[in-house]
Parts: C-alpha cells; sequence; structure tokens
C-alpha cells in the first residue's frame, strides 16, 4: 500500500522549476475538457492521455484497475493495511477507529489514493476528489508507484504480485475457519502474540516462493503433518545413548542465531498445533510482503511524485490540461512536497515526498544541466541519459543505498541539511556535520544510516535453545551504539512466551558480546498444551 | 493499460465491522464500565444515545520491540539556520527532538493520550440490555424506533402480487370489457343474422348473395372469438395501505422511597428498572410523560435530577407516595386520555400500619385507573410492605412485584408486563 496524504496545514508555495522535455515534440493536442467534477467517460479519457505520455516515457507497469470509493471505505482501507482483504483482528478495528476520529475532527486528511502493489494494479480513487485531483492521483499511482513495484528489486524478490490478493483471501478464510473450530479468544491471543513480533517475522536474505491459492492449500495440508513430525523428533526425550547426549548437549541449537524469530517459532515451537503454526506463517507471509516498502518509503513516493509531476507537465506542455486545471494540480503538488524545517511546529520529520522528489529531480538535473560540482560529485551520471539513470536508481537501490548514491550536494543545500550527535553521556547534542563542503559526505552517510532498517529496530536474534534441559529460548539483543531496548520489552517477552510455550530470556549484550542486561520471562498457562 | 474503472462505492461498506465486533469485545469490561456510570449519569429521556468510551492508551497498545532512549545516536534534520559544526546545543526539557524516536517524535507525544473512542446509540443499548440479561426478542423489539404500523384494506389497484388479486373484481372488469370492445359487433352480428334469415326465407335472394352474408358473419365472429377473455388490464388487486397505529398517551409515575436506608446501589438499581420500563413505554405510546414522587415520610413531586441524586433520612410512609401519585392522576391525567403506568422501587421498608394502607390504596384507587403497577424491592428481606403486596398479586392481574438484588434480576418483572399485553 501506498498513499498520498494531504498536507492539511502547509500551503507552502515553492517556486518549482517547470520540467523540461527535450524527447518529446512539442505537438499540439487538443485541450481536454476540465470541469472540476468528475465522471466514469472523463476518468477514462485522462487516464488514456496518461497512460500515452507514460508510454512516451517508457514507464514498464502493472496492468491498471481503478476502484472508486467513498471515504469511509477509504477509512475501511486504512484499517485493514490498505488491502482489498484481510483477516480479522481486533487491532485492524481499533485502526478503523483512531483513523476515522481523527478524519471526522479534520486533524487528518484522508489519503488522495490507495494503490496495492498487485497485478493488477488496484489504484482506489476517492470520491470526494475533484477531477484534476483524480487526474494526478492516476498518474501519481497508476504509473509512478505501479512501475516502483514493477521494477524494484526489493519488490521483485519479496513480493508476488500476481498472488498476494489470492494469499490475503485464503489467509482470511483460513483465520475465519480456525475462529470456528478453536474459538475467538484462542485465534485473537495468537494474532496478538505473531503481531508483536511481526517486524522479526522477515527474511533478510533468502527468496519467497510464488505459490497461487490452489498451490498454497494443498503444500499447508502436507506441512503441516510432515512439520509436526519434525517438532516431535526435535523434542523426543528419549535419549539414544549416553554418549550421544553428551555430545549433543555441547552443540547449540540452532547452529547459527537466527533473526526471523517467527519462522524459527513456526518450525520449531514445541507446543503449537498444526493450525497454530499456519497462522504464525500467515503473519511472517503478511510482514515480508510489507518488508519492501518500509525500506523504500523515500524512493517510492519520491519516484511517484516526481512522475505524476512529470506526466502532467508534458500533457500540459502539450496543451492538453487547461491553465486552472494545472494549477490546481500544482498547489496539490506543493502541499505533498512540503517540507517543513526542524524548528516548524508541523516537522515532524523529512518528508519522503519532499527528499525523494528532490532527489529525482536532482538526478535528472545532474544528467541534463551539469554544474561543476555536480561533475566532480557524479562524473557518471553527468550528461548521461536521464531516463536511463533513474531508471537504473529505481530498479537497483533502496532508501539507504539510495541516498547514499545520490544525495547530492545541491539538495543538501536545498534542505539546509545537518546532522545532530547525541551522546547519552554529553550534557549537550553537538552538530557533528553541515551542508558545507567539509560536511556533504558526513551527512549524507548519516542521512544513509539513519535508513537503515537495523539502526531503526533494535537486532535481535534467536542465540540459543536449552534442547535437553528446561526448553528455555534465549534471544539476544546485539545493542547498537549503546542504546538501549524501550519498555515494551517485557510485554513483548510475554507474547514470545506465550508462542514458545516454555520460559523465554532476552539478553541485551554490548559490542564486546558482554551480556549488560537479562530479562525473563516464565510461560504462561498455555490453553493448548500437550500432555 | 487500463483493465476497467470499477463503482465501488454502492458495495462493500462496513468491510471492517467485523474488526470493530472484534475490538468492542475485546474491551467488553471497560466499556461496559463506562456504560454502567453513563446510566447513572444519564437522565431517563437521554437514554439512548452513544458513549464517549476512554481506554488507557496502555490497555490498547500493541507492544514490539523498539529503541529506549538513551545510547549514542546521530540524526539528520533539515532547516538549518545558524548552526555550524561543532556548535553545542542544549538538550531540550523531557526529550523533544533527537531523543529516541526523531521523526516519530509528534506521533509518540500524541500516544500519551488515553485511547477514546464512540460507540453508538445501537451498541450502548446493548450493552445496557446485556446487564439486564434481556432476551433477543424484546431487544429487537425495542431498539427499532419506528412507530407501529397497522395496514389497512384501500380500495383496489390495477398492479399488485398475484396473493392480492381480486378473482370476482377481475372476471366483472374483464366482462365489461368484452361487452365493450364486443358491442358494436354484436350489434352488426345481431343483424346479418336476422337478414340472412329473411334472405333464407326469400327464395329471390341469390346463393351468391347468401354466400356473401355468411362470409361477413363469420368474419364477425372471428372477431368476437379475437377478443380476449382475460386482459392483464382487468386484473384488479386489492389494495392495502400502512397507517400509523394512532398511539395514545401514557404516563409513568415513578415512585421511590428515599429514605436513608436507600444507598446508591440500590438507587441504581431502580433507575435501571425505570429507564427499562421508560424505553418500553417510549416504543409503544406516541407521547411518554414521567412524573417523579419521592417519598420518605412525605411525598414530593420532584425533578428527575432530585429525584436520583438526593439523599433524605427519616422513616418511611410509602403511602404517601400512593396518595400523591392519585392527585396527580386526578389533576392531571384523566384516565380515559393517559394510559397510566406506576413503577414503586423500595427496600421494603415501611411502617407497620402504612402498609395495610398502601395495599388498600393500590386496590381501591390505583389499580383500578391503571394498566399497570409494578413494585420492585431492591433489598433481599421481606418486610410488611412485601407482605401487604404479596395479597394484592393474587387477585390483581395488573399487578407485578419482584425482589431485585442485582441488575439482572429486573427482567422478570418485565417478562410479567409483557406476557400480559400479548394476552391482552
Amino acid at each position: 500500500m501506498s498513499a498520498i496524504f494531504p498536507d492539511v496545514g502547509a500551503s507552502h508555495a515553492a517556486g518549482l522549476p517547470k520540467a523540461h522535455n527535450p524527447i518529446l515534440s512539442l505537438q499540439r493536442r487538443e485541450m481536454l475538457p476540465s470541469p472540476s467534477d468528475w465522471t466514469f467517460e472523463l476518468i477514462e479519457t485522462y487516464h488514456a492521455e496518461i497512460e500515452r505520455m507514460a508510454k512516451q516515457f517508457g514507464l514498464d507497469t502493472f496492468p491498471v484497475q481503478l476502484e472508486v470509493i467513498t471515504a469511509s471505505q477509504m477509512i475501511d482501507a486504512y484499517a485493514s493495511v490498505g488491502m482489498p482483504v484481510n483477516y480479522r483482528h481486533w487491532s485492524f478495528g481499533k485502526q478503523y477507529i483512531t483513523s476515522e476520529k481523527s478524519y471526522r475532527r479534520g486533524h487528518m486528511g484522508l489519503a488522495y489514493e490507495v494503490v496495492i502493489n498487485s497485478n493488477p494494479c488496484i489504484a482506489y480513487l476517492m470520491e470526494e476528489n475533484t477531477l484534476p485531483m483524480q487526474a494526478l492521483v492516476m498518474a501519481h499511482a497508476c504509473y509512478g508507484h505501479n512501475s516502483f513495484f514493477k521494477g524494484n528489486y526489493l519488490f521483485r524478490m519479496w513480493t508476488d504480485a500476481s498472488s498476494i490478493i489470492d494469499y490475503l483471501v485464503y489467509a482470511k478464510a483460513y483465520i475465519a475457519e480456525c475462529e470456528e473450530q478453536h474459538g475467538l479468544d484462542a485465534v485473537e491471543e495468537l494474532l496478538d502474540s505473531c503481531h508483536a513480533l511481526m517486524n522479526y517475522g522477515v527474511d533478510r536474505y533468502q527468496r519467497s516462493q510464488k505459490l497461487s491459492l490452489a498451490q498454497e492449500e494443498v503444500l499447508r495440508k502436507e506441512r503441516e503433518s510432515y512439520l509436526q513430525q519434525q517438532v516431535n523428533d526435535l523434542w523426543r526425550t528419549l535419549p539414544r545413548s549416553v554418549e550421544k547426549q553428551v555430545e549433543k548437549s555441547s552443540q547449540r541449537f540452532p547452529a547459527d542465531p537466527q533473526e526471523n524469530l517467527l519462522y524459527f517459532i513456526e518450525k520449531n515451537a514445541p507446543l503449537l498445533d498444526p493450525w497454530q503454526r499456519e497462522i504464525v506463517r500467515i503473519v511472517r507471509k503478511v510482514a515480508q510482503y510489507f518488508y519492501p516498502q518500509r525500506q523504500t518509503q523515500v524512493m517510492n513516493e519520491g519516484w511517484a511524485t516526481f512522475w505524476h509531476y512529470t506526466l502532467l507537465n508534458a500533457l500540459y506542455d502539450e496543451g492538453a490540461l487547461s491553465d486552472g486545471f494545472m494549477m490546481e494540480n500544482l498547489r496539490s503538488h506543493t502541499n505533498v512536497v512540503f517540507q517543513p524545517p526542524l524548528t516548524h511546529p508541523g516537522f515532524q520529520g523529512i518528508n519522503p515526498y519532499a527528499l525523494g522528489f528532490a532527489m529525482f529531480t536532482d538526478i535528472r538535473r545532474i544528467c541534463e544541466q551539469p554544474t561543476l560540482e555536480d561533475k566532480h560529485w557524479f562524473p557518471d551520471l553527468a550528461g548521461s541519459s536521464w531516463r536511463e539513470t533513474i531508471d537504473h536508481a529505481m530498479r537497483n537501490f533502496r532508501d539507504e543505498s539510495f541516498v547514499g548514491q545520490y544525495l547530492s550536494p545541491k539538495v543538501m543545500r536545498d534542505f539546509r541539511l545537518f546532522s545532530i550527535l547525541d551522546h547519552a553521556a554529553d550534557p549537550t547534542f553537538k552538530v557533528s556535520a553541515i551542508h558545507d563542503e567539509s560536511g556533504y559526505r558526513h551527512v549524507r552517510e548519516a542521512l544513509a544510516r539513519q535508513y537503515d532498517m537495523s539502526t531503526q529496530e533494535p537486532n535481535i536474534q534467536v542465540w540459543n535453545v536449552d534442547v535437553r534441559g528446561d526448553r528455555a529460548l534465549t534471544l539476544r539483543h546485539g545493542q547498537h551504539n549503546n542504546r538501549p531496548l524501550n519498555d515494551e520489552v517485557r510485554e513483548v517477552l510475554k507474547h514470545v512466551g506465550r508462542l514458545w510455550g516454555f520460559t523465554v530470556r532476552l539478553e541485551s549484550v554490548d559490542q564486546h558480546g558482554k551480556v549488560i542486561k537479562h530479562w525473563e520471562v516464565a510461560p504462561l498457562p498455555h490453553r493448548n498444551a500437550r500432555a | 493499460m487500463l483493465q476497467q474503472v470499477i463503482d465501488r462505492r454502492l458495495s462493500g461498506k462496513n468491510k471492517s465491522i467485523g474488526n470493530r465486533e472484534r475490538f468492542l469485545n475485546r474491551y467488553r469490561k471497560q466499556i461496559r464500565e463506562a456504560v454502567h456510570g453513563a446510566i447513572s449519569g444519564r437522565s431517563i429521556h437521554e437514554i439512548e444515545q452513544g458513549e464517549n468510551i476512554t481506554l488507557p492508551r496502555r490497555d490498547v497498545s500493541e507492544p514490539v520491540f523498539g529503541h529506549g532512549s538513551g545510547g549514542n545516536q546521530e540524526r539528520v534534520y533539515p532547516g538549518n539556520q545558524e548552526y555550524v559544526r561543532g556548535d553545542q546545543i542544549a538538550r531540550p526539557p523531557g526529550g523533544g527532538a533527537g531523543s529516541g524516536s526523531g521523526p516519530g517524535a509528534g506521533q509518540d507525544g500524541d500516544g500519551k493520550d488515553d485511547f477514546e473512542f464512540r460507540i453508538t446509540r445501537e451498541e450502548f443499548m446493548q450493552y445496557f440490555f446485556d446487564d439486564l440479561a434481556l432476551p433477543h426478542l424484546l431487544r429487537t423489539q425495542l431498539l427499532p424506533n419506528v412507530p407501529e404500523w397497522k395496514s389497512h384494506r384501500a380500495g383496489f389497484i390495477s398492479e399488485g402480487n398475484p396473493t392480492n388479486l381480486h378473482v370476482v373484481r377481475s372476471m366483472r372488469k374483464a366482462l365489461s370489457r368484452r361487452i365493450a370492445m364486443g358491442g358494436d359487433v354484436t350489434r352488426q352480428l345481431l343483424q346479418l343474422n336476422q337478414l340472412l334469415e329473411a334472405m333464407l326465407r326469400d327464395a329471390k335472394c341469390s346463393p351468391d348473395e347468401i354466400c356473401a352474408v355468411k362470409a361477413e358473419i363469420e368474419s364477425l365472429q372471428l372477431r368476437l372469438q379475437k377478443i380476449p377473455f382475460l386482459d392483464p388490464f382487468d386484473l384488479r388487486y386489492r389494495n392495502r395501505v400502512k397507517t400509523p397505529l394512532p398511539a395514545s398517551r401514557a404516563v409513568m409515575f415513578c415512585l421511590m422511597d428515599v429514605s436513608g436506608s436507600m444507598n446508591e446501589s440500590r438507587k441504581d438499581m431502580a433507575k435501571r428498572f425505570f429507564i427499562l420500563l421508560y424505553l418500553f413505554l417510549t416504543r409503544h405510546y406516541e407521547k411518554t410523560d414521567v412524573v417523579f414522587i419521592r417519598h420518605h415520610t412525605q411525598a414530593a413531586e420532584v425533578s428527575e435530577d432530585e429525584f436520583f441524586h438526593s439523599t433524605e433520612s427519616g422513616g418511611t410512609v410509602a403511602s404517601s407516595a400512593l396518595i400523591l401519585m392519585h392527585q396527580v392522576i386526578q389533576k392531571r391525567y384523566s384516565p380515559s386520555e393517559w394510559s397510566i403506568y406506576g413503577a414503586q422501587a423500595s427496600d421494603g421498608d415501611n411502617w407497620l400500619q402504612d402498609s395495610a394502607k398502601c395495599r388498600a390504596l393500590l386496590v381501591e384507587k390505583l389499580l383500578p385507573v391503571s394498566r399497570y403497577f409494578a413494585y420492585l424491592q431492591v433489598a433481599e428481606e421481606s418486610q410488611t410492605l412485601w407482605e401487604e403486596y404479596s395479597l394484592v398479586q393474587k387477585s390483581q392481574p395488573r399487578f407485578a412485584m419482584q425482589k431485585v438484588t442485582d441488575a439482572s434480576g429486573i427482567y422478570p418483572v418485565f417478562r410479567e408486563l409483557f406476557k400480559k399485553r400479548s394476552a391482552a
């Protein structure tokens, strides 16, 4: 899912340079009708024009499916993390209540659009939007995000656009079936625990499988019986021989630390029933599906914003769009890419739309009109084809590497970026670098690190299981820059304990490998405990 | 390529209703407490509204592993105005920018509030009914806010469903249509037949002429046959229209003992009983008045607020309230125009001699003019009033009484009430 949010408070009219389209022959076209109310015919007309323009720029996309929805359906879509179907859980109800409340009070504008990484690519248009806004949304979602979903390596590697809807339909049906068989409460508890570990349910370095609904169903049945057998083997308590036992006990399990906690639990938790393992798996799969989105926010939004801006300007240059139409689009656009400075009351961190848009625009500028500075910093980019260059950037990077590779001194100056060092031991913050000659590299590295998932989330891995003893599970938190864990640790550990069924320990380890903090949670009474 | 534009606006509304149910279910206990609080705080007239529910943020949080504050970190911010490398910035009090979450700080700030949301009128009433252990059938009777309808015959119409087809009317229509349509033809046929007879008698007529007339007769008969026996146009259906039931006016007398022994929880139970009766009456009558009479040794008609929220002390003379009720009826609510309902709540404490007087008042003056009178004793022990009223119950069908020690006991009183209504 991805969405443009209108920036309610901001009305910053940045003077954006108008896009130049040297590769397009400027052939005047007839102006399209531009009333402010949309109709289905007009949407199709505009879509056809935008599509033609996108083809001209060579954007490669999934087929598009546009769906017109109401505001309350948009809130519905939020509640199920943007997906058209999802399994039922109270947390989505909470999400709905929160969104609806802030929407009613006017705290939050609804996203103008939600687009789903599926094949065909489903984009929601809200009925309240004006026609220019619908056009902007189509250019942004159906051609910007859509081509990003199709092209970016993380999405290609981790998500399968053609099977996600099928999978969610399967997940919803399966979980509903479990609710019937095992009771709402049992399923809810399990999902709560899985959600607590959702961020630790992703593989970072493996290829996931692509499966259709039918195959998934067949494989599940096989998996259930096989898995249970494996688990039983692992926990077989009859010692085969004394020697072997001694040998075994010196061996660690797992042999290497495991970063995918949910995967480890699904495969190895001693007390889970087959249906519980399947639900753990479903949550893990959904987490994996959203994993690329979390890593490419700046790029994805920047790319989509860059393309709605470029496509609509190209249409305007052809004479297809009226001045009023374009003015409204530019107004929405400037609201979206507004970056309030740190001192602004509305400051909420770096706006990914603003940064991403500025970077892609700047890459194009470097290709087309490089300055001396650009030639020094980006010798390969200066003078190359901008289309190929940004396409390469879109396909092969994620936020961290994208910033590290392409953040130019000009963008840093425009944003007036500076980095602040916060050492817990120091009484003050220290400005470590600013947007000047000596600071560019430092700021760029710091910002790239900031987008690295490993600095955003604590690094917690499965360290050891006491297979022959009390079956306790030990997790290890490798401290990064001495940053401690938050206060929710004990609560999360209770969830781990519920899944694992036995004692769970967590050790915080500093960079020298010394355990500096230690938590332990006894298992909750397990309703499905086997004798 | 565009596959299609789909209009989803009419389909799939309230997709996340199941999620909301699960959410409400999870916080059932807290919501029930909030509803409980709201009931004692609300006026009887305003009972049917939604309610804001506040849950502690801690209860609704979904814990995840995350970084706490502290440690060393470096963050990049936009909008530098004055700083150069090496500047020292004083730590803002209470964390602020740079500590912990950085960009998420704004959200975390909001996160300290309690989680507040609103339940709808229906959901509120559900929780209210849950407490009273009200069966589902009744809930549906009480919940919809529509007047009762009665359907009347209202003549005949030309469109309707087959069950309402009126055969006699339809056949009559068909007959008259056939007569009207065939009138001319029949007349001509008659003339031609007469002519034919005359021609047959007359020897001068040539066979050709006779044949011609015969052919004409045949063609006219064919025309007659072609007139359909029954045309869709003839069909007549009984028409029924719904008219709202002419609901009369009702007045509800709430009588309550406010002597020192009536504590808050007893009053709360009494209030729930009054609310339920009120809800029931507003469903059945267009206009429902409520009269609040409280009493200790003397009775007084008071406002609702005083009724529930002021405490008095001293002894109890229950008959004073019954006398006042009788006076009010005589003065303002003529039994011919108003349906009168009485509801008395007390802990059963009464002066010894007074209880017999209460019974006499009830049987002789009040019950004859009332549709229904309910007595609710919100305490366990049997006292004189209970014993006296037990005698009334045997002889009077319009009287119900019940001892209640918690809210779910209130409903049986109502079961009595509904039983009588359905029998009537």
